[in-house]
């Protein structure tokens, strides 16, 4: 039980949210759009999560998370559909599966990579995530439900605002556990110093991969849940892109910041799908021309990540 | 006898692919070996390096030699512009923050480029600069624009040859890329030295910009990334720093890349490259050519 009484705040601000938010939509000041935005945004913390374990807990630098958010949409996706499902309790395990199935891709493909480090990492984790979208490009050979490049469409819409947001709570609650626990310190450890953490009797390969493991298990839960909001799923939604995405949000919420993170979610979409309102859709591109440069700045500005003390 | 021939002409097209490969590589190497830093925005210096000679061949119609020294130069301009922007402000930040900047300069690059204003997110049919020709050799055709990557990366790497191991600046880049700190002591500028790896790496793929955009007449600019990740695999292949590993692991990618093509199916090219890369980092990471480093 207290498990979640230390978390009874987060408890609390959900429930504000659920219930501002929820007055919201019914009042109709909301449209159907922005509440697909809200449940999209929540999504994406829950992901962007996953890659804060990854790489802003335990150091290691992933670019292809959006393979592993892919690989949980597909599951999902093929699930739901294949079965018929169409209610929210026999969602439950589909989510369940998505959720072990990214988890058991990821630890196969994180016991060779997870040896390298830094920029190798990166590249390895870049071809993985290239690999994965050649492979929904061509998923139609396969299984001609999986749609290949043409996209895979008629998933049934199970998702609403509460199953996002109270499961994101509790992946939350559970996250906030594990990093206080002997698990996330070992991870700190490793980031901060590979070497010295192997030297004091941490299992390194073991920590790492299980750090990559949840992470991916986390994407997985995430793209789950948006495969079954869209209803719509295309290769391209799960490219490099979507990767830089999902680092950007760990790199403005601050690394090794579960609250950040999900702050930074919100703001991050807020932006991305604001100023698709704002902006005329001719010079929309710009918004790619502007991100890179936004990077860069925090990059030379703050290499840690916005929302977290300044460390040297 | 035609299974010979056609296999004979495989490898002809395989070395044509590797080739540009191996021109890109040499830039990534090269930057590896003085930063270590994988520099992502290189694929991009390559898009870039096809644009431009689009550029003075359908707008100007220059003579083929003059595309290739201005193009040449103009990507050299740019190589050195990343540098001194992006990169050197970040010379003593954390590794992985480098590489976040390097992806961000790689976006910033095709995404700029692919603005409507611009040269839009579409293809652009590549010019012909010259009548293609076909010689038959009796065992497999080639084409004189095969013969002219064969003959341009053949000069390329022999100039980079002499630049690298019989000019003053190739043997401070050789110090540099074996140790910052005491090549610096013995009195090497180590930011003139980056400017300089930058500028030859640039120009280099520059070329490999124009040869791919003659041989495959078509361009986007989004080209850059896949031959970049690929040419990239190829310096890992060669051993990251090597700069004759570069050469070899470009062209082993190419052949690897045609055959599969022409023998499997050319949707798995781009997964048979990867599982290459992983089986080079997980059985021996340092490359073909590459020495084992002592673990500490």
């Amino acid at each position: 039980m207290r498990f979640f009484t230390e978390s009874k705040w987060f408890f609390f601000i959900t429930i504000i949210i659920y219930v501002i938010l929820k007055a919201l939509f019914f009042s109709g000041m909301a449209s159907s759009y922005i509440q697909q935005i809200i449940q999209y945004a929540v999504i994406i913390a829950l992901a962007s999560i996953g890659l804060n374990i990854i790489y802003g807990f335990t150091g290691q630098f992933s670019l292809g998370h959006a393979a592993f958010y892919g690989i949980g949409a597909y599951t999902s996706a093929y699930l739901t559909k294949i079965l018929g499902i169409d209610n929210l309790f026999s969602y439950i395990p589909v989510l369940m599966a998505c959720s072990v199935i990214s988890g058991i891709i990821g630890f196969l493909i994180g016991i060779p990579i997870l040896k390298l480090k830094d920029d190798f990492l990166a590249i390895a984790t870049l071809g993985f995530g290239t690999l994965v979208r050649v492979f929904f490009d061509n998923s139609d050979k396969l299984s001609d439900v999986l749609g290949g490049s043409r996209g895979f469409v008629g998933i049934p819409k199970i998702t609403n605002l509460e199953l996002i947001l109270f499961f994101t709570l509790f992946i939350v609650v559970i996250t906030r556990h594990m990093i206080n626990s002997r698990f996330g310190l070992f991870w700190r450890c490793i980031k901060d110093d590979e070497l010295a953490a192997s030297s004091i009797g941490i299992n390194t390969t073991n920590m790492k991969l299980k750090a990559f493991t949840y992470g991916c298990m986390l994407a997985g839960f995430g793209g789950a849940f948006y495969a079954n909001l869209y209803t719509f799923l295309h290769p391209s939604n799960f490219d490099i892109l979507k990767s830089i995405d999902f680092l950007i949000i760990v790199i403005i919420g601050g690394m090794g910041n579960i609250t950040g993170t999900i702050l930074a979610s919100f703001i991050w979409v807020g932006f991305i799908e604001g100023l698709r309102i704002i902006l005329p859709s001719e010079i929309l591109d710009i918004r790619w021309v502007v991100i890179p440069i936004l990077l860069i700045f925090i990059m030379m500005w703050r290499p840690y990540g916005i929302m977290i003390k300044k460390t040297k | 006898m035609e299974h010979i021939s056609y296999i004979l002409q495989q490898v002809v097209n395989g070395i044509q692919l590797g080739a540009v490969y191996a021109l890109i590589a040499l830039g990534y190497t090269m930057v590896y070996g003085v930063l270590r830093l994988i520099n992502f925005a290189h694929g991009d210096v390559f898009m870039l390096g096809a644009f431009v000679a689009y550029f003075l061949i359908s707008k100007f119609g220059l003579p083929v030699y003059l595309v290739f020294i201005l193009t040449m130069i103009s990507c050299a301009m740019v190589g050195f512009i990343i540098e001194k922007v992006a990169y050197k402000p970040l010379r003593d930040a954390p590794k992985i923050s480098l590489l976040i900047t390097a992806v961000g300069v790689s976006l910033f690059l095709e995404y700029f480029l692919s603005l409507k204003a611009l040269f839009t997110p579409n293809y652009i049919p590549f010019p012909r600069p010259f009548e293609i020709q076909t010689y038959d050799l009796s065992f497999f055709v080639i084409t004189n624009v095969q013969l002219l990557i064969f003959i341009i990366t053949f000069i390329s790497l022999f100039i980079l040859y002499l630049l690298i191991y019989r000019t003053r600046y190739g043997i401070a880049m050789r110090a540099v890329s074996h140790d910052k700190e005491t090549a610096s002591l013995m009195g090497v500028g180590i930011d003139g030295i980056i400017s300089f790896t930058f500028i030859v790496g640039a120009s280099l793929a520059g070329v490999g910009g124009i040869l791919y955009g003659i041989a495959y007449p078509q361009i986007n600019v989004f080209m850059g990334i896949m031959p970049g990740i690929k040419s990239f695999i190829a310096a890992v292949l060669g051993g990251i720093g090597i700069i004759h590993g570069a050469v070899v692991g470009g062209l082993i990618i190419g052949l690897c890349e045609v055959f599969v093509s022409a023998f499997l199916s050319s949707t798995f090219r781009d997964g048979v490259i990867f599982i290459i890369l992983f089986a080079v980092l997980l059985f021996r990471p340092m490359g073909i050519f590459g020495k084992r480093i002592e673990k500490v």
